[in-house]
């Protein structure tokens, strides 16, 4: 069990989000976004470890580093920081903060660390083809009404509700 | 008239690092750093996702449309995510089995990493692989990737409505949603297991 878990209403909670949304594209044009910064630290990595390969202007990992860019040098690398530094705050606040590996406990750790991990995995792969997550696909493009937005989010909940019966063990 | 700053100003690292400070706060108080929490949606225990996201997304458009009309905001000038029909569409999948699997997405697991979770860390692990992946096996799905263009596709041309009444029964359609996952939830909350 979580230390405190009081949460905040859902619906006051979504407000805040879609105004910071707005406030978003009002100053710096552009939504929220957290996938980026990791396809971003990736690439930086690459840099480092596969040189040749992010200089081919074939690969997918050129268009981070063209024209001599820092692949770091990115706001979402600067919101991803500020979503962890925000998230540490709010556990502080509401007495949430604990070294903790979280799972049903009908399960095994290690087959929720495994689910976790492949989970990740399929998102990277995903985020990578519809050029953004659930946040700088889905809702950004829900918010601006891009078609792309509502065809991902349909995806992405039309997926888990086809599959969610086959990992229900996982869960439930 | 807005956006402020121009995409090669460097304040946007500044607003950006604001921002995100905003969005994990929101994200981890709204118990988005749960992974038990956020799988609840797709078993009908807990619905805070679809809450949380959807009344985000109305907010947004909503408040990007009136701020459009004020003339404080020019909604030509902000970015629209381009649209590639089929990149789209495996994308969408490919992260729903994500979800049900890892029961996070990136920004969740960010927020739930931050307080101490040790399954959102090997998420996010899992994310920067997948990222790899993804860039190492370009070649093989590079056309696909590129093509079905469709630009900056706007959702209400694409099913032939004007924006506001397309905007008037999306809303209807999520406070439908919002009250039919909360007689849904009241019957199915009780009768699964609390971790």
């Amino acid at each position: 069990m979580d230390g405190n878990k009081k949460y905040m209403n859902p619906y006051l909670a979504g407000v805040l989000l879609g105004m910071l949304i707005v406030l978003s594209f009002f100053l710096s044009r552009e939504g929220l976004g957290a996938s980026g910064a990791f396809k971003r630290m990736v690439t930086k990595a690459q840099t480092v470890l596969m040189p040749s390969h992010v200089e081919n202007p074939e690969s997918n990992a050129h268009k981070y580093v063209a024209d001599g860019k820092d692949p770091m040098k990115n706001r979402l690398v600067f919101m991803v920081m500020g979503m962890f530094v925000g998230g540490f705050i709010s556990g502080a606040v509401h007495n949430r903060l604990k070294i903790k590996l979280q799972h049903n406990p009908k399960i095994k750790s290690r087959t929720r660390i495994i689910a976790a991990v492949v989970g990740g995995v399929f998102f990277g792969i995903g985020a990578s083809f519809a050029r953004g997550c659930t946040s700088g696909s889905g809702l950004n493009g829900m918010g601006t009404l891009a078609t792309s937005g509502f065809v991902v989010v349909a995806f992405i909940f039309g997926t888990g509700y086809l599959f969610a019966y086959f990992f229900r063990k996982l869960w439930l | 008239m807005g956006p402020i700053f121009s995409t090669a100003s460097e304040w946007n690292y500044v607003i950006a690092l604001i921002i995100g400070i905003a969005f994990g706060y929101i994200l981890e108080a709204a118990g988005f750093s749960t992974s038990r929490k956020l799988a609840g949606v797709f078993y009908g225990y807990d619905f805070v996702v679809l809450r949380v996201f959807f009344t985000a997304a109305l907010t947004a458009m909503l408040g990007l449309a009136f701020f459009g009309y004020f003339g404080w905001l020019d909604l030509d000038n902000i970015y629209i995510n381009p649209y590639y029909i089929g990149p789209a569409i495996v994308g969408g999948a490919v992260m729903g089995l994500g979800f049900i699997i890892g029961g996070f997405c990136p920004g969740t697991s960010v927020s739930a990493a931050a307080i101490g979770k040790v399954d959102a860390w090997f998420f996010l692990g899992g994310v920067l692989l997948g990222a790899l992946i993804f860039d190492l096996a370009y070649p093989l799905y590079k056309d696909f990737f590129t093509g079905g263009a469709r630009g900056k596709a706007m959702i209400y041309e694409d099913l032939g409505m004007g924006k506001e009444w397309f905007m008037l029964v999306f809303v209807i359609f999520g406070i439908i949603a919002f009250a039919a996952t909360a007689i849904i939830q009241r019957k199915v909350a009780k009768r699964v297991n609390k971790y």
